[in-house]
């Protein structure tokens, strides 16, 4: 394992965060790096076989990931939004590889790691890491919390005791907690406390991707306010990219580059926030943007609300997934599946109309 | 604490309401005796809620706005709680004075309640309609026929396609939006003077949490019920309450008309709350702000057994003095129908305009 990197170098001190409020900062709104994208993601399948009887015959799929594709550069963050049932928590795993995807490839700094065998994979693993949801059920409960954060460490690392202990303290101070919570086992942290511990633990190695899978969506808003802050303050100062993975729409809009909207199964708009927006092209974007309530009383929208159910994904509709809620819909859209076009520069939208 | 905590005398009420409240709490109070010591989960709160109205109780988990919901259909579970104070008027009879079989008959019947996790309240071996006439049956003294008409009648009103089919159907065979569409149709079946829904969207995706609200206050309009929503999202809050209580640590802290309490908040908690979440600037076209750091509240949330005589907020709250951490807050009127427990909203409001 490649490690050149000291401690002290690794793991950047947390200093004041200044008050980012003039333009001086780097722009937030375009993606920061524009060369060979750090994780590229093209025509990924999932689809999740459904057993059923005595013999267990395949009865169906679940068609879970439809031929997704996205790029995501260094230090960039891409949104990954859409309703539950929608596949973005499939992707996030299938990028991982913690699911194997039925078909499509995942490059990592331009290497096919798709059908890389287990040991081969090891090294690219270590860059990837994952931020769950729920803090009660993603940490061993038995484990006491710096064990925890230590355990990529002594998977991929060598290092002696007291160098890992070293490495850990650093970086419980990094993401705001006390040196001496190390010994604390999970019980004793709150909700937002253990959101840090598995930041931390996602760190441990360095990794140039994060994929933050719902990350606070189990925290009240004060505490999510901070999670947020903080992988925001990592971001800068580490050079992150992340795979942000969210229901909430302004949770995304705060925190990403660029944005995916997934429904069933696909890609149905892919474009920077500001675009996204501002100026949604597809039926269901616009949808989802009527639909989330704004904190804000001053403000009265005429509310479209879109009608029904989302369906099935055992058995989703031919054509255009969306078209059974769509207002908009045609003949074509319930028999032709509309293709990603680029209809302007970098906005990406699966839909006939527009 | 009852110094504090006493009923605030009755409102001007504007001229188009009427002046008696549905419903009236005053200085309700419900501990839990625990293991670890007495906790005050609800401690002293008043609020009085006009006739076919919405109040929002907004605040983080642990701040006893669930628990003053079930205090007020008298289902927190004794022991370990029990109401220990206060009286709760619905049209003028006190139910903490009237006993349990006379609770029955209120309950389902006058004041009912939609929970957050619709698959848990539903019972998964009774068909819906079965679980919705049982309660017209009991407080209608229908028939089995007629009630059953009566559920089909509630189904078609909350927007279930294929009543009567829906009606012989179970919960598992409905998707999670149906389920909560029904157990609103469940709660209303008696056409109760109030309706207690307890983060009755939390659960769902955006575009059906829009669907649900947007049926429960059509529903409201029709049929003139009072509606307490109690819910973490101060978007649902703006969008759909007319006036918010704002609960920390088993206490109201803040009480107004909700344009008042978005435009000026007068407690700390308040205005924390307001600032931490991401603001959909973007969506706002409010360019710019987007790129603005969230204001987070410092620590966490205080444990509700041991509390100080103080300020229960002054741990977290950047303007605390020794006031603060000195004597409790009186609850009052800072401005004319605004209602706050600081020391310091004067100083909070100058700073916030100046």
């Amino acid at each position: 394992m490649v490690d050149t990197a000291t401690p002290a170098a690794v793991v950047p001190k947390r200093e004041a965060p200044a008050c980012q409020m003039g333009s001086s900062q780097t722009p937030v709104l375009e993606s920061p790096v524009l060369e060979a994208p750090l994780l590229e993601v093209s025509g990924l399948t999932k689809h999740f076989p459904v057993r059923k009887g005595l013999l267990r015959r395949i009865q169906g799929h679940v068609y879970a990931v439809d031929g997704v594709s996205f790029t995501i550069g260094a230090g960039e963050t891409l949104g990954l939004v859409g309703e539950s049932g929608c596949g973005k928590t499939t992707v996030g795993r299938t990028v991982m590889r913690l699911i194997e995807p039925t078909a499509g490839t995942i490059r990592l700094v331009g290497q096919d790691v798709t059908r890389l065998g287990k040991s081969e994979f090891r090294p690219y693993r270590r860059q990837l890491q994952i931020i769950f949801q729920d803090p009660f059920s993603s940490l061993n409960p038995r484990k006491r919390a710096g064990d925890i954060v230590g355990e990529p460490l002594k998977i991929h690392e060598a290092l002696s005791r007291g160098e890992r202990h070293e490495r850990v303290a650093a970086l419980f101070e990094r993401v705001g907690l006390r040196r001496a919570q190390m010994d604390n086992f999970p019980h004793q942290f709150s909700g937002g406390q253990r959101q840090r511990i598995g930041v931390a633990r996602a760190l441990a190695l360095n990794p140039k991707l994060i994929i933050g899978d719902e990350p606070v969506s189990a925290l009240d808003v004060s505490i999510q306010a901070q999670v947020i802050n903080l992988l925001m303050d990592l971001q800068r100062d580490m050079k992150l990219s992340y795979l942000f993975i969210s229901h909430n729409l302004a949770v995304v809009e705060h925190i990403s580059h660029r944005i995916a909207v997934m429904y069933l199964g696909r890609i149905v708009e892919y474009t920077d926030k500001v675009t996204l927006f501002t100026r949604p092209l597809h039926p269901y974007t616009e949808a989802l943007l009527a639909a989330v309530p704004v904190p804000d009383p001053a403000i009265k929208r005429v509310k479209r609300v879109v009608q029904g159910d989302v369906p099935s994904p055992l058995k989703p509709p031919p054509g255009c997934r969306f078209h059974t809620r769509c207002p908009y819909a045609e003949a074509r859209c319930k028999a032709e599946v509309p293709a990603l076009r680029e209809v302007e520069r970098g906005h990406h939208v699966a839909c006939h109309l527009r | 604490m009852s110094l504090q905590a006493a009923p605030h005398p009755e409102r001007a009420e504007p001229a188009n309401k009427p002046a008696e409240p549905v419903l009236a709490v005053e200085n309700l109070q419900t501990y839990f005796y625990t293991r670890t010591g007495l906790v005050k989960a609800v401690d002293g709160v008043s609020f009085a809620l006009a006739r076919a109205a919405t109040l929002a109780i907004v605040g983080e988990s642990g701040c006893g706005k669930s628990v003053t919901a079930l205090s007020l259909m008298r289902l927190v579970a004794d022991p370990p709680g029990r109401i220990v104070g206060g009286a709760i008027r619905l049209d003028g009879v006190d139910l903490l004075g009237v006993d349990e079989a006379a609770m029955r008959d209120i309950r389902g019947n006058q004041i009912s309640m939609v929970f957050q996790e619709p698959m848990t309240s539903l019972n998964p071996v009774m068909t819906i309609g079965r679980q919705i006439s049982e309660a017209v049956i009991l407080h209608q003294r229908m028939s089995h026929k007629a009630a059953l008409g009566r559920a089909i009648e509630m189904l078609q009103l909350v927007g279930i396609p294929e009543p009567r089919q829906r009606a012989k159907e179970y919960p598992h065979q409905l998707s999670g939006g149906m389920r909560q569409r029904a157990m609103i149709a469940m709660a209303l079946a008696c056409n109760p003077k109030v309706l207690i829904a307890d983060e009755p969207t939390s659960a769902l995706d955006v575009t059906i949490q829009a669907q649900i609200l947007e049926l429960i206050a059509k529903l409201q309009r029709e049929l003139g019920t009072a509606v307490i929503l109690i819910t973490h999202d101060l978007g649902v809050v703006a969008e759909t309450a007319e006036r918010v209580i704002v609960m920390y640590a088993g206490r109201k802290v803040e009480e107004a008309a909700v344009g008042e309490l978005f435009a000026r908040p007068l407690h700390p908690y308040t205005r924390g709350l307001m600032n931490s979440i991401p603001r959909l600037a973007l969506m706002r076209r409010e360019a710019g702000a987007a790129a603005q750091r969230l204001q987070e509240i410092p620590g966490i949330v205080p444990a509700l057994s041991n509390l100080p005589q103080a300020c229960t907020f002054a741990p977290r709250c950047a303007f605390a003095d020794d006031t603060c951490r000195g004597r409790f807050p009186p609850y009052q009127e800072k401005r004319p129908d605004h209602w706050a427990a600081c020391w310091h909203s004067e100083r909070i409001t100058e700073r916030a305009n100046g």
